[in-house]
């Protein structure tokens, strides 16, 4: 989902402690990393792969469809509008603590591009049994087993715990698509929702959402005309209001973002909200009729 | 990151806006002399939060005697839980409207969001519900800024002719301000037109977004700190978010949507959680730092260990609380429960070094927690 079989991915800040770990492991999973960036260390391999001064420079070379950044906050912008002058029409942002301000000249731009941004401070993407991009376990086949659940989440621990859930009753994950943390993100949880209801290999649904913000209410209005069964669980029911609990997007202020909106709306939309993740696996199950 | 008016007003100041007279104090007599020189006044209690003029914290004063009893009155007092140990001595403004202008990050349409109002001078939520059609809004592009046609067209129809082209300075001014400084929201109530047609900014609000402040060093200093207690703040100072709460159940987990979760299924089971702690991101390497601090929290009845790895390696966090464990030797018992990357060597270190046995469900590991702690 979202990266395709055949898709040549760029990885910006491949020769980082973090961008080469990942590296490694998207490789072994079978994603087409096909080359690195770093302004500094063009000219060497890398992983395997040519290192290149711009992502530019990785495109003139040969074609590329994706990027993943593994880049430090502040240089955050400059590496996606990099990629999206590469034309490049899919960027995964996986940095936490960049600008909004960055955040929003970046979506101006890569909107304009026609250019598909996923995250800020997001854990990534898995298609399991072909292939990663980000940080995510996608190689422990306890947690991700090709299937046809798709799961969109807020949060990649707990994303990862729900995946999880769902593998442990038998079934398999279709997609898991991290959207991130960030309060202003590229790929909404509608789009993602959107995404899944219109994917054939996904035939159920789990959301994971969190306090703050009002991206499960707008899921919701679209929730409400998807035939496939929908399965969620958002985090924060016992978070006092007022305070940030970890995630820059995960904040209530007065009733806005509460748990409550967030719940009403989703189960208004035919979707079944759990109290804890334990038998979110379950209740898919049962909701699939397996 | 929020900031106290006598804060924000200079950033105002600084872009252009008018602002009245003013100076902050911290006594009585600061006052009376400020009032002195500054004439009829506002006394104005400086704390972090909304509703002042409501709690009594803004008076009026005609003169330096009126001003040293009014200041003595307001400082001291309990705002929303804030007590107020500065004042705004303000010089009174010849109001004819009182506008609402700010300038807020809008995650609907991704970007900067000018909000505008002809009633201001009261909350804008109020304003929304009872004047919802007279809440003029205009998205901007932040890569080209605000556009003062558009602007103009805008506001035209809301405000008095001869205060329209001094508006839209104002209103391009104020989202100077907001670029600038990394602002999430930064609002004017009321932003008042004089009777002699001038343009003043009567209060400001600002915030600060905290990813910015790493490149707002000198603007961030002046913030307002947010309030912490002992064991947040030495949180705080190793980079870790920890929350205390009054429970008994300390949480210990990787990654902000994994904590909270563990804290709602404390609450599902029938405990209370102790505090939020996570060690996820780039903090997963400071499982020893954490568990220190978790173990400080003078209620913990029973410690729940939660890890799910993702970017973090449960075996690195895993690593980092066993060391601690043998210096610190915690006196409350200790449930682990262990996903993801990492957790085959993770699981057999708690098991060999611990002898704990991890539980393989988060619910059986939480309700034995929950257990424990009553």
């Amino acid at each position: 989902m979202i990266i395709g079989d055949d898709d040549q991915v760029l990885v910006q800040g491949i020769t980082g402690k973090q961008g080469t770990f990942w590296s490694e492991r998207m490789i072994e999973y079978g994603t087409r990393i096909r080359a690195g960036v770093n302004p500094k260390k063009a000219g060497i391999i890398h992983c395997g792969v040519p290192v290149y001064a711009s992502a530019t420079d990785a495109t003139d070379a040969a074609p590329i469809d994706a990027t993943v950044l593994f880049i430090p906050p502040l240089g955050v912008k400059a590496a996606v509008l990099d990629a999206i002058n590469a034309g490049i029409g899919k960027i995964v942002c996986l940095t936490e603590h960049v600008p909004v301000q960055d955040v929003m000249y970046f979506l101006a731009a890569a909107n304009e591009a026609n250019c598909q941004v996923i995250g800020p401070n997001t854990a990534g993407l898995v298609t399991p049994g072909k292939n990663f991009v980000g940080f995510m376990p996608a190689f422990n086949e306890r947690v991700f087993r090709p299937g046809t659940v798709g799961v969109i989440s807020r949060s990649g621990s707990l994303g990862t715990l729900i995946c999880l859930k769902v593998v442990e009753t038998g079934l398999g994950i279709s997609a898991f698509i991290g959207i991130g943390g960030d309060p202003i993100i590229g790929t909404t949880m509608r789009d993602a929702l959107e995404m899944l209801d219109q994917d054939p290999g996904t035939q159920a649904i789990v959301i994971v959402g969190e306090i703050g913000g009002s991206m499960e209410e707008e899921a919701a209005t679209y929730a409400h005309q998807v035939t496939k069964p929908i399965v969620s669980f958002i985090a924060g029911a016992a978070s006092p209001p007022g305070k940030r609990m970890g995630h820059a997007g995960a904040i209530v202020m007065g009733t806005r973002g509460s748990y409550a909106s967030k719940r009403t709306a989703l189960e208004a939309a035919g979707a079944e909200v759990l109290d804890t993740p334990g038998n979110i696996g379950q209740a898919v199950k049962d909701k699939l009729g397996e | 990151m929020l900031f106290e008016e006598y804060v924000a007003k200079p950033l105002l100041a600084g872009a252009g806006i008018s602002v009245p007279t003013s100076r902050s104090v911290r006594t009585a007599d600061e006052a009376a002399d400020a009032a002195r020189d500054i004439g009829p006044c506002m006394i104005k209690a400086q704390v972090p939060t909304g509703k002042r003029g409501k709690a009594g914290g803004i008076r009026a004063v005609e003169d330096s005697d009126s001003a040293r009893v009014a200041a003595a009155d307001i400082l001291g007092m309990k705002i929303g839980g804030h007590c107020v140990e500065t004042l705004l001595v303000e010089a009174q403004v010849p109001i004819a409207h009182e506008l609402y202008a700010a300038i807020v990050n809008d995650q609907k349409t991704q970007g900067p969001l000018l909000l505008f109002s002809q009633h201001g001078g009261m909350d804008i939520e109020d304003v929304a519900l009872a004047h919802p059609n007279d809440l003029l809004q205009l998205p901007i592009d932040i890569r080209n800024g605000i556009d003062r046609n558009a602007l103009e067209l805008l506001i035209t129809p809301a405000v008095p002719a001869d205060a329209v082209d001094l508006l839209c300075t104002t209103l391009l001014n104020l989202y100077e301000v907001y670029t600038d400084n990394d602002a999430e929201l930064v609002e004017i109530n009321p932003l008042a037109i004089t009777r002699d047609s001038n343009v003043v900014a009567l209060d400001c609000k600002f915030t600060l977004d905290d990813s910015g402040i790493k490149r707002q060093r000198e603007l961030s200093a002046k913030g307002t700190p947010e309030k912490l207690t002992e064991l947040e703040t030495q949180g705080e100072a190793l980079g870790l978010r920890f929350i205390e709460f009054s429970g008994n159940v300390g949480v210990l987990a990787n990654g902000a949507g994994l904590t909270m979760t563990t804290m709602d299924a404390i609450r599902h089971y029938g405990g209370e959680p102790a505090n939020f702690l996570e060690i996820g991101g780039e903090a997963y390497t400071l499982g020893q730092a954490a568990l220190e601090l978790v173990l400080s929290h003078p209620n913990i009845k029973a410690l729940l260990v939660n890890f799910c790895g993702a970017f973090a390696r449960t075996d690195v966090m895993t690593e980092g609380i066993i060391e601690a464990w043998q210096t610190l030797k915690p006196k409350v018992p200790v449930f682990f429960t262990i996903h993801g990357t990492g957790e085959t060597e993770a699981i057999a270190m708690v098991r060999e070094r611990l002898q704990l046995e991890p539980y393989d469900l988060m619910d059986d590991a939480v309700k034995a927690a929950v257990e424990a702690a009553q």
